[in-house]
């Protein structure tokens, strides 16, 4: 069984985003930068499988400018086995519904039996390609899951899902698509020997513009605007008695 | 121009998620149909006396008590062609659904509005909330979650006409199993007016009960930063926070809970806010009303036994 793990660069999700007021996009320049951490999750998750002998290979796929080959070498050091770079031109501005038709692409060239991905990129926090790819495929979806058993069939996969109102287990049939939840693993550390190594994994780079998709903009930010948390006037209290006073005065209680 | 809502249901009632949807749709057409998809007809008629929409449709069958996705989003993008917008609420539910509903229409659908400024243009948050977005969409047909705490949810008072619908049920290839449901007593958490919440400070899931403690004295519902559901101290569906529930009821009271901007982006539109923390630089106690440096077990103590 060969598995795809698409992985997405994004800022360092403990980095403050902040606007630039001319462009009016989040600056990105001299940003810290990182794998986004659903796509860790979902690569230690591909490499588990490896490990225990149901996964033939493993491979990484991420889309975007130049420096998102670091992103791919990160997976490569973590242990996928090749990476596939699909490279646009920095202008582009991606959407799910364009992710999905580009991974949907390579996946079929792949003829890949399942598909583990982050439920949510930390940037544009859209949680859609997943399910928009299993759409385009007409693959089985399990969103959000913390726990994947491969069945002994190895025709199908057992899945639990956070949802709302607590965990579902679902049975998927393969081909499938998963999008992985914080709780599902805790994703390891490359090693030095590693990032040495991955230097010398295969990196596949494919220009965009060679897999004829129609990437025109579906949806265009007209602007953007910083609403981090205010800081408040905050007042001190020290007993109980006290907080049962505020906060009757203010009608909260 | 009509709109079209996605329907979801807390057992035999509407959820605030579809209520909220309802508002908005009412702001982008005057003319709002219902979609319920579910195993038991009688569900139809919670929807059908909400205030506003002209006709509940229904489709029943067994497979969609716990909502298969690739079956609801056949359905629903069938359903589709009569209308222009489909809006439903930002929960779990139709964060599986909607953006499969998208790929089979070929529409790129927008999460998590917030505010709707025009037929065409909504306002979103990205980056954990700390950034808002105004988007313009170039779709003809327009598919969207909206946030519950972002639009007044719609009060019952009306009577809905009800339309069975009965298509072709589409081939599944994935099965339930189970559902392990969380069973409280308490508020639920997302329209609570009250929460209390517990962070990794609380230590283990026997002291959690604690914040349980106070939840029931003060009629509020129980939330919990990622570290507290990470160490099991309650499960998963308490989580508030970017990727957890968002929340902004008139109090929150955050128990050992630092302020990661993850978490912050799930509360930061409470009402009021109080802080118990013993670090006075826990970036938590800069967005609060109330900041009480103490040891949270003194304070929780304290407050426990204090008669109202
Ligand atoms: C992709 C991603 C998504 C995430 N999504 C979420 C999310 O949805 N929700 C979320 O909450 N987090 C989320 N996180 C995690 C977030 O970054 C923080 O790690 C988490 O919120 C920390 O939880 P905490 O505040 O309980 O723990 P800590 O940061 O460890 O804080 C514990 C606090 O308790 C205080 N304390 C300890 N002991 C005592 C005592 N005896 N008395 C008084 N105070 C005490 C400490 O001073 C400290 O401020 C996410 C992270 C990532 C990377
Ligand atoms: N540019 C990209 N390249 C590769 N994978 C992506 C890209 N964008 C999104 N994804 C995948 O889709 C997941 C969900 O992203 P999103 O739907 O944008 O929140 C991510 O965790 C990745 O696994």
């Amino acid at each position: 069984m060969k598995i795809i793990i698409p992985v997405k660069r994004v800022l360092d999700p403990y980095t403050q985003a902040r606007v630039n007021k001319q462009t009016q996009q989040v600056d990105l320049s001299n940003a810290k930068m990182a794998m986004n951490p659903f796509c860790e999750i979902a690569v230690e998750e591909a490499l588990t499988l490896k490990e225990s002998g149901a996964a033939t290979e493993t491979i990484a796929v991420s889309i975007g400018t130049d420096k998102t080959v670091d992103t791919l070498r990160t997976a490569l050091a973590m242990g996928v086995d090749r990476a596939i770079f699909i490279k646009t031109d920095s202008e582009l501005d991606l959407q799910p519904l364009h992710v999905g038709k580009i991974l949907a692409n390579i996946i079929q060239r792949e003829e890949a039996q399942l598909i583990i991905m982050g439920k949510q990129a930390v940037d544009n926090d859209n949680n859609q390609t997943g399910q928009i790819l299993s759409g385009l495929l007409d693959y089985s979806l399990g969103t959000f899951i913390s726990k994947f058993d491969l069945n002994s069939d190895s025709n199908s996969v057992e899945v639990s899902r956070e949802i709302d109102s607590g965990i579902e287990t679902r049975k998927l049939n393969l081909p499938a698509i998963v999008t992985v939840d914080l709780r599902l693993n805790e994703p390891r550390y490359a090693s030095l020997p590693n990032i040495m190594k991955a230097r010398s994994k295969p990196l596949e780079t494919i220009e965009l513009s060679s897999l004829g998709i129609d990437t025109s903009p579906r949806i265009k930010v007209v602007s953007v605007e910083e609403s981090g948390t205010k800081d408040r006037a905050s007042k001190q209290i020290s007993s109980a008695e006290e907080l049962f006073t505020e906060l009757n005065q203010m009608g909260v209680l | 121009m009509s709109a079209l809502i996605l329907i979801e249901l807390n057992g035999s009632e509407v959820s605030a998620n579809s209520r909220a949807a309802l508002t908005a749709a009412l702001q982008l057409s005057d003319s709002v149909d219902a979609l319920v998809l579910t195993n038991d007809s009688a569900n139809a008629s919670a929807a059908a006396s909400m205030s506003g929409i002209n006709t509940v449709k229904t489709i029943v069958d067994d497979s969609l008590e716990h909502a298969n996705v690739e079956v609801a989003s056949k359905l629903i993008a069938d359903v589709m062609s009569d209308y222009k917008f489909l809006v439903s609420g930002s929960s779990t539910y139709s964060k599986n659904i909607l953006p499969r509903v998208g790929a089979l229409l070929d529409v790129q659908p927008i999460s998590d509005v917030c505010k709707i400024k025009s037929s065409n243009t909504f306002v979103r948050p990205l980056y954990a909330g700390n950034v808002m977005a105004t988007v313009e969409t170039a779709d003809d047909t327009i598919v969207m979650t909206v946030r519950a705490t972002a639009f007044e949810h719609a009060e019952d008072g009306g009577s809905a006409a009800l339309e069975a619908l009965s298509p072709a049920m589409p081939e599944s290839n994935s099965t339930f199993i189970s559902l392990q449901e969380s069973q409280s007593e308490r508020p639920e958490l997302t329209t609570a007016e009250r929460i209390v919440s517990g962070g990794r400070g609380l230590g283990s899931k026997d002291n959690f009960a604690m914040i349980e403690q106070l939840a029931d004295k003060l009629d509020a519902a129980v939330g919990a930063s990622r570290a507290a559901v990470d160490a099991g101290f309650i499960s998963n569906d308490y989580q508030v926070g970017q990727t957890g529930k968002v929340v902004a009821p008139k109090l929150y009271l955050a128990v050992g809970i630092s302020g990661a901007i993850q978490h912050l982006a799930g509360m930061k539109d409470s009402q009021v806010i109080v802080v118990i923390n013993n670090d006075p630089d826990a970036p938590m106690s800069r967005m609060a009303d109330i900041v009480w440096q103490v040891d949270l077990f003194d304070a929780l103590n304290e407050l426990n036994a204090y008669q109202v």
